[in-house]
């Protein structure tokens, strides 16, 4: 069901139950009219990322893919949710931005650094990789070449 | 234990003690983290997830944790059970409603509960009751060490620890603080204390997290900044500037509540309890509403016929699963209003 503004007649997208006096009370508001009466219901995330989209020139990082997850950046635009940890390399130069505004200018971790640091990222990548190559050789049946990269996986885990 | 056995006490969170409790319902901290060998939730096939599900569950009761916990796995919970978690501030709505591999790792006296396969692969949180977010942080370092030594984590040199979402990464810490406002909402000074929040960076939400409205002027303020900044700086910030400034605000507020209409205070909290004390039927939101006003009263002194354990312990069983879990009985809306009426009135002894 598409309800309207309350304010102002425009297609609502925001809509709010409020609690006075014991009653409950449901709005419908257009996002202006829900700015203009304090409610910012919408996720961090994707007010970012709008923003981001009017900033940037359309076509420049949204066609770049993961090579580990298979994500494209328009994809995470969508979604707001990254596929791996290789993402944050992949497309570190337009999440930078994102990052920046989202965390007071911020783009270096200065925090905790977990014991098993040393294991490596760039590994971990390694083997992502190669199991997402892993998925796609049972899925062809080719299990010659699935055994061979659950060997290297293997291989590379106990390293 | 089993989550039959939570369903007759408050847990940690509501116990209605701890510093600053009249206006501090409970303090949380979460840290997201991910496995470093396995893709983000959104990108893993349903294998995987299973997988990583069945990893972290024995990982984490294998850790010798300083709290015996148990695991539910939420796939194959009830409805009721689900929703029971959820009510206890235990799981996420999300993870509740999702259809993938997932679950649930929870202390025995609730103060830790570990989600898995959430948005991120781990969500490890702690709660206490009152403002105690030092001890919460020292607890959810020694966790957090204890999991890291027999997981790896993904974690970037520059990013710090990577979370599905760029929102979390860096520390992946969420503080939140759940507050009691009612004198800020009454006196219409709570968009006010909003605007002022946005400013400080901070999110405010309801009483149950990300996307829920706020009900019964309770607001659970957090912090929106994750990285930058170490973990024992954010806390600090929280503990000495933040949650301050916002005691400071509602204790003013009900100052002048005091001065101006003291009178029309007494009246409100009067009301509210003989409305308990006597409706034949009730909503939850309507409960809500009137136990903030009783608690609002016995914390300024003005009523104390009702302490303070029974005001929060009502908060919590009248809420739709309890009430069924308490009774034993599934029930409609309609039901559960009648139930809820008497259940109240039985606890309020006036019946």
């Amino acid at each position: 069901m598409k309800f309207k503004c309350d304010k102002c007649g425009k297609p609502a997208t925001v809509y709010l139950t409020e609690i006075t006096d014991g009653q409950k009370i449901e709005k419908h508001l257009c996002e202006a009219c829900a700015a203009k009466e304090g409610v910012t219901l919408k996720l961090p995330i994707s007010q970012l990322l709008e923003d981001f989209i009017l900033q940037s020139a359309p076509g420049e990082v949204a066609d770049r893919t993961c090579e580990v997850c298979g994500m494209s950046f328009s994809q995470f635009r969508k979604k707001g949710l990254l596929g791996c940890p290789n993402d944050y390399d992949a497309f570190a130069e337009a999440l930078e931005p994102l990052l920046s505004r989202a965390h007071e200018g911020a783009t270096q971790h200065i925090g905790k650094v977990p014991h098993r640091a040393g294991a490596g990222q760039r590994k971990m990548n390694t083997i992502l990789k190669l199991r997402a190559q892993l998925h796609q050789a049972v899925t062809a049946e080719d299990y010659e070449q699935a055994a061979r990269l659950r060997d290297q996986i293997k291989e590379l885990e106990a390293s | 234990m089993r989550l039959a056995d939570l369903t007759d006490r408050a847990g940690e969170w509501l116990r209605g003690e701890g510093p600053m409790h009249d206006i501090v319902i409970s303090s949380r901290i979460r840290l997201a983290r991910n496995l470093a060998s396995m893709p983000f939730l959104t990108a893993c096939s349903e294998d995987q997830q299973r997988q990583i599900a069945a990893q972290l569950r024995e990982e984490i009761l294998a850790a010798a944790l300083e709290t015996d916990m148990f695991y539910v796995d939420i796939g194959r919970a009830s409805q009721t059970d689900r929703q029971l978690l959820v009510e206890r501030h235990l799981i996420s709505r999300q993870l509740a409603e999702g259809e993938h591999p997932r679950g649930v790792a929870v202390a025995e006296d609730e103060s830790v509960a570990i989600m898995v396969n959430e948005e991120d692969h781990l969500r490890i949180q702690v709660l206490r009751c009152g403002l105690q977010l030092d001890r919460a942080v020292e607890e959810i370092n020694r966790i957090d060490d204890k999991l890291s030594e027999h997981l790896d984590y993904a974690f970037h040199s520059r990013y710090g620890y990577l979370t599905a979402c760029p929102t979390n990464v860096g520390t992946g810490l969420r503080v939140s603080v759940m507050l009691h406002l009612p004198a800020l909402k009454m006196s219409g000074q709570i968009e006010k204390t909003f605007r002022a929040a946005k400013d400080m960076k901070l999110a405010i939400r309801g009483l149950y997290g990300e996307g829920t409205e706020a009900s019964g002027d309770f607001f659970q303020i957090s912090n929106q900044t994750t990285l930058g900044k170490e973990e024992g700086q954010i806390v600090e910030e929280f503990v000495k500037s933040t949650i301050p400034q916002f005691i400071q605000y509602e204790a003013r507020a009900r100052k002048g509540l005091l001065a101006d209409n003291s009178l029309g205070i007494d009246d409100k909290a009067c009301r509210s309890i003989s409305l308990l004390r006597s409706a034949r039927t009730i909503s939850s939101e309507e409960t809500m509403y009137l136990l903030s006003l009783v608690r609002l009263g016995v914390n300024m002194g003005r009523i104390s016929e009702v302490d303070m354990s029974t005001i929060n312990e009502l908060f919590l069983l009248t809420q739709p699963a309890h009430l069924q879990r308490i009774l034993g009985k599934e029930m409609d809306a309609r039901e559960r209003g009648e139930a809820r009426a008497t259940y109240i009135r039985k606890r309020l002894g006036s019946d």
